[in-house]
Order: structure tokens, then sequence, then C-alpha cells
């Protein structure tokens, strides 16, 4: 995953690069465990339905869906070119698969909302769960700034969307700086509680945690839940990892080379590099 | 008369003083309950303004399929733009200049480019809002809903229409903007008026009793008013007045902005030769500027704008407003002679 993104970053020769590094790990558990899917599908009924509302680090969401089969790996390389399905942010009726168009801050989670209270419309009368499919929104954590976002998040709580799965990239840093520099997000942990969400904090590079934190979501019935997923931007690559300014450019061809080497070497622990 | 007898208007439609009057919201409002009737993936989402908007008649007698959003335009945006994507038609209402005005870019991103088909209705749009005063008067929602590509933008000219109009947007493949006035106005069309989506009627025409319309030859027309809302009704008893002193003046009520009747609005430019533009819209941006695009490219003509001149509303009588911005009967006449002026 993390050398697909890598090498789709340098040949778009723009785009970010720390986002969707440190994501790597939940993006590969949802795609290739928690998610109830059918790539060669893209558009059945009862898919769970992932809304990606930071559209910024759509690259990971590209890869995951490449390395499950939506579409040829080898598209990954058409990343923010002309005439491309893989738009710098993603848009909806140009991929199937990737749900909604994103890209603007904080507008993912009222339309994750929408979706889940329409699944909700439509369950048998008297049922509360056993959906057919859960609505999963994955945000950044800067834009738990934007004022749509805590909108969405006072709208779910009211509603009990209970078959709405958040999940918080929270990595830390934004375009300008770390976040709790920029605009203060702790408590983030309150915050959500006090707008009556279940919240669950994990380890975004353990996929123990990962998993059992979804399974833990979905047995929560009175409440949507949000996931804080800890996670290191840029993780993988030492030189990328934490540091904001890696946070919206892209390794240069120089660049791309070593950091591909550090990956294939598990950062110069073996010798003979791996794919 | 010359009023076009194919468009049923109500017989005394010139005795504004004898019609009934109700506002366009109103018909927004049994349009909608009609509209859950038939179809029953319509839902309706508002944002605490729900019989202000009209929307308590579904919510009533729906509710189970009307959800209550707060005070959060953003959100009734995106969490509309959801249900859409999901299966649902939504529509969503609020007062024009909170949506679209406050949630433009998520209708543009989650609504527009994501194409879902949320219906979007902007109550209390224009200065005869009245004594709310200028920030609750949208003088600019036409502007910045037509630019923005797969929106059908709709204002309709009296009650009846907005029924049918918001009837109409739910068997439009996309996102609608349908906008409505708080104030009552003159309901002059009938339930037997056509209305269809992009299609602009010819209300009041003088040569309808010489002869058909001569597109482009030797005109019998002096000036083609091309009129949305209710202030069509203005636009009609400006031509009619126009007449008594020699003038032939077309009204035509295009309600569809966007797309927008350009066979229409050619041929109108054709047949007079001048064009007159009536909205109750900042003249910047509106539907004259529509007509104008159109206009510029296939057929220019002189052109005069009524609307409110690139200023904020006020506070004030509704009527007292609409003549004080200078969209009255006497202004369209006045616009009609100035444009006079400059033609060839």
């Amino acid at each position: 995953m993390r050398q697909s993104i890598i090498e789709m970053l340098v040949e778009a020769g723009s785009g970010h690069t720390a986002g969707p590094l440190g994501m790597a790990d939940v993006f590969t558990a949802f795609y290739f465990h928690i998610l109830n899917h059918d790539p060669k599908n893209p558009f059945w009924e009862e898919r769970d339905r992932l809304i990606l509302s930071n559209g910024h680090i759509c690259p990971v969401r590209y890869a995951a869906m490449a390395h499950a089969g939506y579409f040829p790996l080898e598209e990954l390389k058409t990343l923010r070119k002309f005439g491309t399905r893989l738009q710098g942010h993603p848009h909806r009726t140009a991929l199937p698969g990737v749900e909604t168009t994103s890209g603007p801050l904080g507008s993912g989670l009222g339309q994750a909302a929408g979706y889940a209270y329409g699944a909700k419309m439509d369950l048998p009368a008297g049922r509360q769960v056993a959906n057919k499919f859960w609505v999963y929104c994955f945000m950044s954590d800067g834009e738990q700034q934007a004022g749509n976002t805590w909108e969405a998040a006072m709208f779910a709580g009211k509603y009990k969307l209970n078959n709405l799965i958040g999940l918080i990239d929270r990595n830390n840093i934004q375009i300008d700086g770390m976040t709790e520099d920029i605009m203060p997000l702790e408590p983030l942990r309150a915050k959500y509680e006090a707008f009556n969400w279940h919240v669950l904090e994990i380890d975004g590079h353990n996929f123990e945690e990962i998993v059992n934190a979804v399974e833990e979501a979905k047995a929560i019935y009175e409440k949507p839940t949000v996931i804080i997923s800890h996670n290191i931007p840029g993780k993988g690559i030492k030189e990328i990892e934490f540091d904001y300014k890696w946070h919206g450019i892209t390794p240069n061809k120089e660049q791309a080379a070593k950091f591909l080497a550090e990956l294939r070497t598990l950062g110069g622990k073996i010798k003979s590099e791996h794919e | 008369m010359p009023i076009n007898p194919k468009v049923k208007l109500v017989e005394n439609v010139l005795e504004k003083a004898r019609l009934e009057q109700l506002p366009t919201r109103k018909g927004y409002g049994e349009g909608l309950l009609a509209a859950g009737d038939e179809n029953e993936k319509v839902v309706a989402l508002c944002a605490d303004l729900t019989e202000s908007t009209q929307m308590h008649l579904f919510a009533k007698k729906f509710p189970n399929r009307f959800i209550e959003m707060g005070v959060a335009e953003q959100n009734l945006a995106t969490v509309a733009a959801g249900l859409a994507n999901y299966g649902k038609i939504p529509f969503i209402s609020s007062y024009a200049m909170f949506s679209p005005g406050r949630n433009w870019e998520q209708i543009r991103t989650t609504i527009c480019y994501n194409e879902v088909p949320v219906k979007i209705a902007g109550s209390h749009a224009g200065v005869s809002v009245g004594p709310d005063g200028a920030t609750h008067q949208a003088i600019e929602d036409i502007a910045i809903m037509r630019p923005i590509p797969n929106m059908t933008v709709i204002n309709p000219c009296d009650a009846h229409e907005a029924k049918k109009a918001t009837m109409a947007a739910v068997g439009v493949n996309g996102p609608v903007y349908l906008r409505f006035a708080r104030e009552k106005t003159p309901i002059f069309t009938t339930l037997d008026t056509p209305f269809e989506v992009g299609r602009a009627e010819v209300f009041f025409d003088p040569n309808l009793e010489v002869r058909p319309p001569l597109g482009g030859r030797t005109s019998l027309l002096d000036v083609a008013i091309i009129a949305c809302g209710p202030l069509v009704h203005n636009a009609i008893l400006a031509a009619a007045d126009l007449e008594k002193e020699g003038l032939r003046v077309r009204v035509i009520n295009n309600h569809t902005i966007k797309p927008m009747d350009e066979k229409t609005i050619i041929e109108a430019a054709k047949d007079a030769g001048a064009v007159v533009t009536v909205e109750e819209h900042q003249v910047q941006g509106g539907m004259g500027s529509a007509v104008a695009e159109v206009l510029a490219k296939n057929y220019p003509v002189p052109m005069e704008f009524v609307g409110v001149q690139n200023r904020f509303g006020e506070s004030g009588a509704p009527n007292e407003l609409v003549e004080h911005f200078g969209m009255g009967v006497s202004h369209i006449k006045a616009a009609v002679k100035k444009v006079l002026t400059r033609k060839k």
C-alpha cells in the first residue's frame, strides 16, 4: 500500500503524502477485512458505505481499491492527470466505489449521516438494528475545526444513528502546523461524548485494535460511534513521519527512490529489497 | 385583450385589487405535499423554519419522512446530499438567504458536482420580505445558483405556478433551486395554465390578435418584457398601460432561469428589437444577466434591466420596498420607454 502511494505521488507530481501514509493501515484493515464489499460490483446495494470526508488523502483509498480489485494497479499512475478517473480529490461519478465527491473539508460527516438516516428510514417498523449495511465516515483531525462537522455530529447524536461509524485520522498535523497550535481540538473525546457519541481511541497502526474497535462500534446500538485513530503522519518513512510540512507536498524522483528502498528494506533492517 | 389565450390566465388579470393573493411559498407547501403523495422517495428537511417555509403540511402528513435539522444550513445541504446519494429525493427548506445563501459550497460540491437530486427551496427571496430587513432579503440567490453545472433554477410567478414547479422538480433528474417569496402576491395564473420546466410562456402580446409572432421580420412589437417571479404581474400591468399609450409590448413569463428557453427569448428579441428584463433580484448576475448572455451571443438588442441596482434592501412594507427599489409598474413602463430610445 505505502509503495503504491509513493509511486502514485511521484508520478502525479502533486498531492498529499503524510495523510495517506498514516492511514494506510486503517485502509488496509477496512478493504481487506472489515468492509462488506464486492470490488467487481461496486454498486451492490448491500455494500458497506465508506464515505471519505477528507478527500485529499484519496491516494490511499485509490491504492486500497486497486489492490482490492476495483481497477487495475497500472491505473494508479493516472492520478491527477487529464482524463483520469482518479481525480485529485475523489469524484463519485468518475470512479465507481468512491461513494461520494469530497475535498472541501467538513462536509463528509453530514453526508454520511444523511446516508445512515436514509437507511434507517427504510428499516421495517420497530427495528433499530440489523442494518443491511454500515456507513463509515473517515475524517481528518483538521476538519474537526469545521462547523459543518459539528452540525453533523449534533444531528447524528440526536437521531441516534447507530449505523454510522466515524473514524478520525488523529495525526496532529494540518497544512499550517500542528493542530493544537493552529486551533486546538482537545479534548476531542469529550467533545464527541458531549454530542452524544460513543467514543473509542485506538492505535491506528495496530490491526487488532482497528478491527476490535469496529466490532465494538457495531455493538453499540443506542448512539453513533466515533473511533479516534491515533496515527503517525507519514508512517513508514522516517523523513516524513510527524513532519507537517509533508502534509501537502509530494516526493521528487530522488526522494521517492530513497523512500521506496526504505519501505522495501523495512527501514534498512533487511538487505535484500522486496515489494 | 392581448392575453395569450393558450396560457389561460384569470379573466380579470388586470384588476390587481380584486385578485386573490397568496405567497408563492404557500404553493410550495401544497406542491411538496402533493409530491409526497405521488412519490414515496420524497423526503423533506427543514432548518427550524418549518411553518414559515410551508413545510409543515408535509411534516404533518408524513412525519416519518420529515427531518428537523435545527439552525444548521450547511448540514441541511450535506445530510440531504447523503439521503439523495442513498436513493431519496430530498427537498430542503430555509430562507433563501441561508439556503442557498450560507451553504453555497456544500450545494456546489456535495449536491451539484456529486450529481445527486436534492431540491433546494429558498423562501423569502426578494426585498418584498419586508419588515425583516436586508439580512433576510435574498437578492443574490439566482446569481449564485445559476452558474453551477447540473443546476436547474426556477422562480415561479404565483402560488399556482409554485405548486406546479415544486411537483415538476421531482421529475427533474438532478438538483433544482426553487425560489419563493414571503409576501402575498396576486394569483393570476390558473390550474390550467401550462407549466413546463425550461419553457418560457408568452403571457401578453398585442400581436396575438393581429397575427402570429413575426420571427424576425418587420415587427409589430415595440418591446419585449422578460420577467420572472411575482413581478410578472407588474409587467403585465405595465404592458396593458403602455398599450393604451399605443405601445405594443410582449410579456414573457421566464420562470426557468436555467436551462433558459433560448428559442422564446431570441424570438422575442427578433420580434421586438428591444428587451426589458424584470426580476426581484440584483441586476448583476440575475435572470436579466442570463437573458443578456443569450442575446449578446445570438441576437443583440438594446436592453434595460429592472431589478435591485447594486444595493442592499431595508425594512419597510413589501409594496413600498418594491416601489422604492424601482420594480413597480411605473418603473417598468419607464424602462420600456427608455429602451425604445435606443432601438434602431
